[in-house]
Formats: C-alpha cells, structure tokens, sequence
C-alpha cells in the first residue's frame, strides 16, 4: 500500500472503492502534513463528524426495531438483518481530502474521539478547515485544540447543546422569550 | 497541460490572513483605530444573496476588516434526514441549494446507489445529465442577474430571468413542478420522459446562444462592468486551492479542475464539451468562467438529447423490486407488486452499512455528500460538502485593496446560496 508511512496509521479500509486510513487522534496534524506535502493531497474537501452512540443498539435515533425481528407494538418497524459492526469510540471526523492535480484521488483520512476529547485543529495544514472544524464542534461538541476561532459557527453563540449528537431531542425544544429572561 | 498554471501569477505570495484565514482583521500599523468605522452589513440586506451578515471595518471607503457570520438560514437538514427514511430523505437534498436544485438531489441519490452496489438505467444516466446541465445554466443565469443588478445593471436581470423561466417550463413539463423537483429516484427516474420534451429543449438549445451572446452585448462592452470587475476581488492559484475552493471561482485562477472530466461520473466521458479556464482570478474571470460554461452545457444538452431519442421506449428505473417502486398498473394485479410497494412506502429498502462520499460538479463546486449507513432504513449520518460554504471562506482573502462598492461584487462573484451555506 501506498499510505504505510502516514505517521500514526491505525488501519486502512477498503470499502465501495474508497480508501479510509485510521490514524491516531494525537498524530493527526503529522499525518495531516505527510499526506499534504508527501502525498500531494492538497485539498481539503470536508470535515464530515459522526456521532456513533447508540450505534447498533435498539430504540435510538428512530429505531424501534428489535435485534430479532419485528416489534409488534412499532408497526413500520423492523431489526437489524444483521447487527452493524461495532465502532472503537463513539465520534469519528473524516477528513476528506482530494489531490488536486494530473493525477486526481481522493482518500478518508479519520479518526476517533471519546465524548470531550480534543484534537488538534488542522488549519495550519489547510487554511479552508476554519468553518469546516467550527461547524462540527457547533454540530457534535468536538472541541479542536489550537483552532485560532473555536465558536459557533451556524447556531447562535448562547445555544445549549449540539444540535447533530444523538442524544440531542428532535422536536420539543426549550421555549425561548418565554417571559422570565 | 498541468492543473495549476503558474506561470502567470496573480499576485506574490499568500493573501489568507493569519491566525484566523476566514476573518481579516484591520492592521494597527497601518490604520489607527480612531479611523475605523464598523459597519453591520446585512443579514437583511438586498446585496448579500439572501442573509449572510458581513461585518466589515471601514476606513474611509477601503475595506480593511471583514469577516463573514452565517447561520441565519441554518434549518437542520442533515438532522431531519437521519429522521426520514432513505426514500423520504430524497426530497429533502433540493431544498438545501434551491439555486442548483438538482445537483444536491443528484449528489444524495448516487450515494445511496454507491452503498446499494445499483446499476441504473442508460435513459435515466444521460436524462440526469440533461437535467443538470439545464439546471446549471439556471444557476449561472441567477448569479449573473443577480450580480450584475447588484452593481448597476439592473436590465440583466430581466433578461436572464426571461430565458430562466424557459428552463423552469422544461422543468415543469418533465417532473410537474417549476423547482424542487424531485424527479431523481433511486434506481433512476421518477417518471418517463414525456413527450414533446425533446423538441422543446432542442428549441431552447436554439435559443440560448443568442441569449447569451445578448448578455455578452450588454457587459463585455460596458466601461462601467469592466471597471467594476476586472482586477477585482483577487484569488491566486495556490490559495484558493489552500483555502478549498472549487468550481468557477478555482477556474476563474487558473487551476484546470472540473471533476466532470477529472472524475467522470453519470456519461460526462462520452460527451464533448471544454472546461473554460482564466487566469486572472478576479470578478471578470468568475464571471467569464460562467460565461463559457452555460455555452458547454447547452452543448451537453444538445448531446444528451441526441442519444435520449434513441433510447425510446428503453426503462427509465432500474428494476429491482427491493428499492424501486413497482409499475403503478401492477399494483391490481399482483400481489407481490403491492407487497413491494407497501412496505417500500412504509418501512422503506435497507441500504448496507458502510459510508461513502459522493462529489459532483455542481455550478458552485464540488458539491458532496458524505453518508453513513448501519444496514437499516434510515440514514445514520447524512453531511453535505456544501460548495457555498467554502466559497464565503474566502472572502477575507479576495478584501485586499478593495471599496465598500466592490464587496457586493466580491460576494456576488463567488455565488453563495445561503441555503446551501447554512443548511
């Protein structure tokens, strides 16, 4: 393969012809680097964050389904044909990036995060991951260390939560200007 | 001939500012502070393409602040589809660029192919890409009355609007509806083709190049359009690579990268058409770049009508009876149609667990979709590569030497859709 010496490679996954390297959180910025300056990839086309909790579990997200079967008191709803595969923590970010050049690829850069774990930002590596990296800790709570604008980016700066977890209600959310401000 | 051109370059070094790339901020040194005025430019202002706020610091008439706040037009798309199932999800991606309607809707309909392993009809493939095209020359002529009545020249407007509304009626005779189609399904298309849509479109190919010469006819020779746009609103090649733009506004500094040739996906291998490159990265270029690209696209239109009508009476969906819906007329006589088709409706198909990213060219750029499934019938993750939002993160960069009258020019140039910025 190709990416053996990324620093900090965890694994590397084939899967519907894209390639995923794993990295390790701490080694990001280094292997964020070989892959610009080694690699050619020079384009950062997005940081896309996951929340992963409650993956493969029942009840969650829209799921009333059961492992075995269907759920007779959830009409529509129907299990797993077979239990997705388990994830290492409950966040990933994937960065994919793109090499802009006479010889075009793309690949999945990724790592992942326990709940409040910090990475390091990779806007020293490309400018455009400002806005990318403040929507996903304004999405999933991801905090970025040494981003140079760590703040909301699409909700308001005084929002509670983070609209994309899993765990974030959909629909009832606390009324606003409701008289005791 | 190399993608990134540098022989010509626009301008020594980097223009991103430093620590904060998206955001300049006004140099001590340079002004005093006592000089600058911050004004609050938008959101609910004509000129900002819908409701992006810009707060910019002034000196005198010089910009030599800027920073950009979105959010405004935020409506949680990615988080309502993880809600739908994956036959619902389809109507959701129109709405996120209403500009470039069909592209979002192209983006996430290829994706949920990718996971599902789907090959699709050839008529479906070459009517996507007739579509697409007519929706990018839609776009373009939305940004081009659009920006142009934003400095000045208002009749552009209604001339681009006129030959907008013809696509619109195409449109509306294919799917039903002039915008938020819909008419892109898993497995294809969501009806046949109707007749009388191929004379139509071919007399609209007729037309448009006359339209477009007319608009060249108003602005190429207009002192007032050259000089409010050349030299404008600079982007050299090497930072807006950094900075992860695409589309027209990478063309427009010299980088030759359009994923239709650099990544063939729908028939874009099997149609002849040019990707229209400038150098001089500024508001002319982008708008050149537009330009010659509707030219091309009609061309591909022309292409892809040619090959549909051979193609009559050929399926228009695939024909997998786990995804696609079954023939309407089945539904009395078979059983197992109707099955199909209720529990299609109600639970929707299982897409196989795994995640892919999906980008077409879209007429702002790589437009993408990263998708997670965990083998059930609904979305896990939907996240969209918007190019808008990218292209705002370079307005920082574009503000060297630029006027409070030029930055609507800048930001008209980089046609951002707010729908599409803030999703």
């Amino acid at each position: 393969m190709a990416y053996e010496g990324v620093p900090g490679l965890v694994e590397t996954r084939e899967a519907f012809g894209e390639t995923t390297l794993v990295v390790d959180p701490a080694r990001l910025v280094e292997a964020a680097t070989h892959l610009r300056d080694d690699a050619g990839f020079n384009l950062l086309a997005d940081i896309a964050a996951a929340d992963y909790l409650g993956w493969a579990e029942l009840g969650v997200a829209g799921y009333i389904g059961t492992a075995g079967g269907r759920d007779l008191n959830a009409p529509g709803s129907q299990g797993f044909a077979r239990r997705p595969l388990p994830k290492p923590k409950r966040f990933s970010l994937s960065y994919h990036l793109l090499r802009v050049s006479d010889d075009p690829a793309r690949i999945r850069l990724q790592v992942w995060l326990d709940d409040g774990e910090a990475v390091a930002s990779v806007v020293p590596v490309w400018p455009t991951a400002d806005w990318h990296e403040r929507e996903a800790y304004d999405m999933m709570g991801i905090p970025f260390e040494g981003h140079p604008n760590l703040r909301r980016i699409l909700m308001d700066d005084d929002w509670e939560g983070h609209p994309l977890r899993k765990d974030y209600p959909i629909g009832g959310e606390p009324v606003r200007f409701s008289g005791e401000e | 001939m190399a993608v990134v051109d540098r022989s010509r370059a626009i301008y020594e070094g980097s223009r991103i500012p430093s620590p904060i790339p998206t955001a300049l901020s006004p140099n001590p040194a340079e002004v005093p502070f006592d000089d600058i005025l911050t004004v609050n430019f938008g959101p609910n202002h004509p000129s900002t393409h819908g409701v992006l706020r810009l707060i910019v610091d002034l000196n005198g008439e010089q910009v030599v602040g800027i920073s950009a706040v979105i959010g405004y037009l935020h409506t949680g798309f990615e988080k309502t589809m993880e809600q739908k199932t994956w036959w619902k999800g389809v109507t959701y991606p129109a709405r996120v660029d209403y500009v470039s309607f069909q592209y979002n809707e192209l983006v996430f309909v290829l994706a949920i192919e990718k996971l599902l392993e789907l090959e699709i009809p050839r008529k479906a493939t070459w009517m996507r890409m007739a579509l697409c095209e007519l929706v990018r020359i839609h776009s373009h002529l939305v940004y081009l009355g659009t920006s142009a009545l934003e400095i000045g020249a208002i009749s552009m407007f209604w001339y681009t609007f006129r030959e907008r509304d013809l696509i619109l009626d195409l449109f509306e005779m294919v799917t039903g509806v002039r915008m938020h189609t819909r008419y892109f399904q898993v497995g294809g298309l969501a009806e046949d083709i109707p007749q009388g849509f191929y004379a139509d479109a071919r007399a609209f190919c007729k037309r448009m190049p006359k339209a477009i010469d007319e608009y060249e006819a108003l602005l190429d020779d207009n002192k007032i359009w050259l000089e409010r746009t050349r030299g404008v609103g600079l982007l050299s090649a090497d930072d807006a690579i950094a900075l992860g733009q695409s589309g027209p506004v990478l063309r427009a500094s010299g980088v030759d990268w359009d994923l239709r040739k650099r990544e063939p996906y729908l028939a874009y291998d099997q149609v002849d058409f040019e990707v229209p490159v400038y150098h001089g990265g500024d508001v002319y270029d982008r708008y050149r770049v537009r330009m010659d690209e509707m030219r091309e696209s009609i061309r591909i239109v022309a292409q892809s009508i040619d090959r549909l009508e051979e193609m009559q009476g050929e399926p228009w969906i695939a024909d997998d009876r786990k995804v696609v819906l079954p023939p309407r007329e089945e539904l009395h006589t078979s059983m197992e149609s109707l099955i199909h088709h209720f529990k299609i409706v109600t639970e929707g198909y299982r897409v196989p667990e795994g995640e892919v990213y999906v980008a077409v060219e879209s007429p702002r750029g790589e437009s993408g979709v990263y998708l997670v499934s965990d083998g059930g019938p609904k979305p896990w993750r939907v996240k969209f590569r918007a190019p808008s939002f990218v292209a705002l993160e370079a307005t920082a960069s574009c503000m060297k030497d630029v006027a409070i009258a030029d930055l609507v020019a800048v930001i008209g140039s980089l046609d951002a859709v707010m729908g599409d910025t803030d999703r």
